[in-house]
């Protein structure tokens, strides 16, 4: 079986919080305690009141594709083999937007604001990352 | 905006330079070589030797100021910094330059930008060989690599496709910034695609990068440098050529800068901040510009960046650049050396180093009859932005 090639997330601080839910099973972004704000990419303070209480809410796991790209050449080393791939931006029910692709949907067949739902790809030991499929 | 003090005309470009623009089979010239080579030639051309810099604004990850201050036997480096905003910097370190000699802080700039763009490492590596070397860095080894969004074609293609969705913006019109930019280079010797036309027929068959990015959306990838040189309004009457004003100059950062994709405004880019500032120093409006050098790392950039600066209505850049509008000849010349996508990636000097060119009278077959007054764009890392306000 051949290694995972592809670049992994470090799994440190905030971040390395995010994917540990992942590996959970769950997607999980934080919310802030006073304002109820959701965020993503994780920070460590609220950018809507300053309040640094927050803590990981589990997402409804259910968006739309807000954007995404077809990438034809391959940019990367590791995704020499994947090309034609799709990396897309879903917009989350809760607002926030996150980087992923859509498992069970070929790159041209991709339309703005698809329904879509989470799913976990256990692609290491270590790591999950959540993807999406069509809902 | 109303203060007791303008920057406005206080600070001169006295002096530009260049390297040869090149695509060199094997190792070229170190990104310091070309650099002090440029350095070399814009301090000659504004009758300064390297002993009269003593300020230093180098770009991002391309050197430090303590280097090239040895190299050019700099004794006496009063202000050196490097503003951290990718292709930004540039045009960006102008009115940070104006500052530095309105204030006494310095009295001769250098801006230097070079680097092997095509013989070592490339823009699309950014982030593959070195997640600190931008601010979003972090974000995007571990939110967008894994995914294999790791390029800056992939980054801005996202908002090209939005765009395309919410405002009918049409391959076509991306090809009519590409067409203008080849048929500028065609008028520039120095351009690495002189010599090469491009029909609209030649952008739509070539073969698609990263959608809605074909290969011709793409700028170029090229080994060379350029650099600036800054002095106060009253140390430019002194100098060799006639000097080039800095009417207005601005920089900004979209919200939040170190994520492309969670925007309050996806759209908004650090130069939709920038540019009215910008225009409020100059005391003008954006119909008062003869032309417009805008960073073109892709043909988008350019449909975006002449909105965001203010030429046209956000969502009507596509149709603006239609009809030979931004071509030489039309109503708002673009890139009249060829840009990024035809003449080469110089990090953005090289706009600076043309609009100087334009308005001194010196720019040969591609003088524009009217150029009195110019804009220069900015743009870097996750859309970073910068202008700078330009005049005779």
């Amino acid at each position: 079986m051949t290694a995972y090639a592809k670049p992994l997330p470090t799994l440190e601080g905030l971040n390395g919080q995010f994917f540990a839910w992942c590996k959970q099973g769950e997607l999980r972004f934080q919310r802030c305690e006073e304002c109820g704000t959701w965020r993503h990419v994780p920070r460590e303070m609220c950018a809507e009141c300053g309040s640094m209480k927050w803590d990981w809410q589990r997402s409804s796991g259910r968006g739309r594709i807000f954007t995404w790209t077809v990438t034809a050449m391959p940019l990367h080393p590791a995704f020499k083999d994947a090309t034609p791939y799709a990396p897309v931006v879903v917009e989350m029910d809760e607002g926030v937007r996150v980087v992923s692709e859509v498992v069970d949907c070929k790159p041209d067949d991709l339309a703005i604001d698809m329904p879509v739902e989470v799913v976990f790809d256990a692609v290491t030991p270590e790591v999950t990352l959540p993807k999406f499929r069509r809902a | 905006m109303s203060s007791a003090f303008s920057l406005k005309d206080r600070a001169c470009i006295v002096g530009v330079g260049q390297t040869e623009f090149s695509r060199p089979k094997g190792v070229g010239k170190s990104s310091l070589v070309l650099q002090l080579e440029a350095a070399s030639a814009a301090l000659a051309d504004a009758g300064l030797t390297h002993k009269d810099v003593d300020g230093i604004m180098p770009f991002p990850n391309l050197g430090t100021a303590e280097e090239l201050a040895a190299n050019l036997g700099v004794e006496n480096l009063r202000f050196a910094t490097t503003l951290q905003m990718g292709g930004a910097a540039p045009v960006a370190s102008l009115a940070v330059a104006a500052m530095a000699v309105s204030s006494g802080a310095a009295d001769c700039v250098l801006i230097p930008a070079g680097w092997n763009g095509y013989s070592g490492r490339r823009a699309r590596d950014t982030i593959t060989e070195q997640t600190s070397s931008i601010p979003g860095g972090a974000i995007a080894r571990d939110f967008y690599m894994p995914y294999g969004l790791g390029a800056p074609p992939q980054w801005y293609s996202l908002m090209a496709r939005r765009h395309m969705h919410e405002f009918g913006t049409k391959p076509e019109q991306l090809g009519a910034v590409a067409v203008a930019m080849r048929k500028h280079a065609q008028l520039n010797p120095a351009a690495v695609m002189h010599g090469k036309p491009m029909t609209m027929a030649d952008y739509l068959a070539s073969p698609m990068v990263t959608a809605p990015y074909r290969l011709f959306d793409c700028c170029l990838e090229t080994d060379g440098a350029a650099a600036i040189v800054v002095m106060s309004a009253e140390r430019a009457k002194d100098r060799a050529k006639r000097p080039v004003y800095i009417m207005g100059g601005a920089s900004g950062r979209p919200y939040p800068a170190d994520d492309i994709t969670n925007r309050r405004d996806i759209f908004e880019t650090g130069l939709t901040i920038a540019a009215p500032e910008a225009f409020a120093m100059a005391d003008i409006r954006p119909r008062d510009v003869h032309f417009a050098e805008i960073y073109d790392c892709f043909t988008f950039e350019v449909v975006q960046q002449l909105e965001e600066t203010g030429f046209c209505p956000r969502g009507e850049g596509g149709a603006f650049v239609e009809g030979g509008r931004i071509e030489v000849g039309g109503a708002l010349p673009v890139n009249t050396h060829g840009g990024l996508l035809s003449e080469a990636h110089v990090l953005g000097a090289s706009h600076i180093v043309e609009a100087v060119r334009q308005l001194r009278g010196e720019a040969g077959a591609r003088q524009l009859s009217r150029a009195d007054i110019g804009v220069v764009t900015g743009w870097g890392d996750f859309g970073d932005g910068s202008i700078a306000i330009l005049r005779r």
